[in-house]
């Protein structure tokens, strides 16, 4: 079955006609070429395909793109505002946060939903909010730093 | 337009999405092969990528207004399709029932609690699933429509074994009844997993202190048992031995034994059969020794 359906990615409108077993996943990757949100392993485990689905956080993989109809939806590359990195992105590359570089969209998208949530979340906190990404590369405690720097940030622009 | 994936794995449905619950029933019931209703997905779509379920129609519930209503009057009610980020952060729930919060705040991450329903973790009916005991041991009814009309039952009522309940073709769960929690009483659910976070039960207790008006005695216990038989148990036998009794260390412990007693696991990769009935034991006393702090406010 085929559904013509409407998306706001980033802010911009958009138009597909999807299959019922696509995922908003593949619509985003595959359709509008948005390639931020990867696949790692299509089952919620990983966190790779991580989006912002109508404000919270989900994954992507396991969200059929006919229920994202009308959605709002923003990916990694609605993070940077006019331009500039977001904070967020920032911290990730001068605490050197990556490796290979796949995880990252995905923890991006956490850390950012965390700090919005949680200005001046505890490491503990942290850790728990990026439990939902897993990174075969850094062993994670860069990218720990890298939240507490940005939530720093965050704060001192505030 | 880049580079389609065309690896559709998942074998190809009809998908609706109801805006009331008549539509969502008569759908249901008048599919010709098997029909489905989706909630947050976080473990049909997972199970039909894996060709473990393979239904023709898809029925999406979360735009029925019944299934997403959450209030807190004479009791808490839960619409089967309400999120469990929403439960978890809703001050009542917090207030109230702080067992079922930190249930719906242990499953898998936020990007999994943002999707996954109360109601998919009743109807997917995993012996492991984390939000039905508290919600069990607090007392829980479920309302169920179907083609003949609504029905309420005990939560505890709905299991049949592993993915399998109580739900007739075209039946759809419409919410999730909590009572008002009596006074002085308590609840609260431990699981034990290897890891911190994100993996599946090896067992998990939710208990239910209610205390006698002097507060010195048991007046009522509940206690529900996770992944340690085809469905959530209730450890009756530990739960009448607790009643009338002072809740000391040692009554705790007993109770654990007893618990223990109601549980049938299997060996698996998680842990052996023996190694759950101590988990049960563990897990029993340390959550009966939470709901009574809890009860003592
Ligand atoms: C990475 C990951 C981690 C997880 N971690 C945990 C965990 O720690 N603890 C835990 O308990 N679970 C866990 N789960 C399992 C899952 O997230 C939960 O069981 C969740 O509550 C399912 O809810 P859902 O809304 O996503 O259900 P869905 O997938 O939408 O539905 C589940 C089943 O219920 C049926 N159904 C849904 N709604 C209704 C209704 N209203 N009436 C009739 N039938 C209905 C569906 O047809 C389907 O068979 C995890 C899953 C993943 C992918
Ligand atoms: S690809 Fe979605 S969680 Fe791994
Ligand atoms: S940087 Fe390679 S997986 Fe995280």
């Amino acid at each position: 079955m085929r559904q013509a359906i409407e998306l706001n990615v980033n802010g911009e409108p958009h138009d597909a006609l999807v299959d019922s077993r696509e995922t908003l996943l593949d619509t985003l990757r595959y359709k509008l070429g948005h390639m931020g949100p990867k696949e790692g392993c299509g089952n919620g485990n990983c966190g790779a395909c991580t989006v912002v689905l109508n404000g919270a956080v989900v994954n992507a993989c396991l969200v059929f793109a006919v229920e994202a109809a009308g959605a709002d939806v923003t990916t990694v590359e609605g993070v940077a505002a006019e331009g500039n990195l977001h904070p967020v992105q920032q911290a990730f590359i001068e605490h050197g946060a990556l490796q290979c570089g796949f995880c990252t969209p995905g923890f991006i998208m956490s850390a950012k939903a965390l700090l919005e949530r949680n200005p001046n979340p505890s490491e503990p906190e942290i850790r728990l909010a990026i439990s939902g990404n897993l990174c075969r590369c850094t062993g994670y405690d860069k990218i720990v730093r890298a939240i507490q720097a940005a939530s720093q940030a965050l704060s001192q622009t505030a | 337009m880049s580079k389609k994936k065309e690896d559709l794995s998942v074998d190809a449905f009809e998908y609706a999405a109801p805006q009331n619950l008549q539509d969502a029933v008569a759908l249901l019931a008048e599919a010709s092969g098997e029909a489905r209703p989706l909630a947050g997905g976080t473990d049909l779509i997972a199970q039909m990528k894996e060709n473990r379920r393979s239904p023709s129609l898809v029925v999406d519930v979360k735009k029925i207004p019944e299934l997403n209503v959450l209030s807190y009057e004479a009791g808490l009610r839960i619409g089967a399709a309400v999120s469990c980020t929403q439960i978890a952060e809703f001050e009542p729930v917090r207030v109230h029932y702080p067992a079922l919060a930190e249930a719906c705040a242990l499953i898998g991450s936020y990007q999994i609690q943002n999707r996954a329903a109360l109601g998919g973790n009743f109807c997917n009916a995993a012996p492991s699933a984390d939000a039905v005991p508290p919600a069990i041991a607090y007392g829980a009814a479920l309302v169920i429509a179907g083609p003949n009309g609504q029905r309420e039952i005990p939560a505890e009522d709905f299991f049949v074994g592993p993915g399998q309940t109580v739900l007739e073709k075209g039946e759809v769960l419409v919410e999730i009844v909590l009572p008002s929690p009596p006074p002085h009483s308590g609840a609260a659910y431990l699981r034990f997993i290897p890891r911190e976070e994100m993996d599946i039960a090896v067992a998990g207790v939710g208990s239910f202190v209610q205390l006698s008006p002097d507060a010195r005695t048991c007046g009522q216990a509940r206690i529900v048992l996770a992944a340690v038989a085809p469905t959530p148990v209730r450890a009756k036998e530990a739960e009448a031995f607790l009643t009338g009794r002072a809740l000391d260390e040692t009554t705790l412990a007993q109770a654990g034994e007893l618990a223990s007693q109601a549980a049938s696991p299997i060996s698996d990769v998680r842990g052996s059969a023996a190694y759950r009935i101590e988990l049960v034991k563990v897990l029993t006393r340390r959550t009966l020794g939470m709901a009574l702090e809890r009860a003592r406010g």
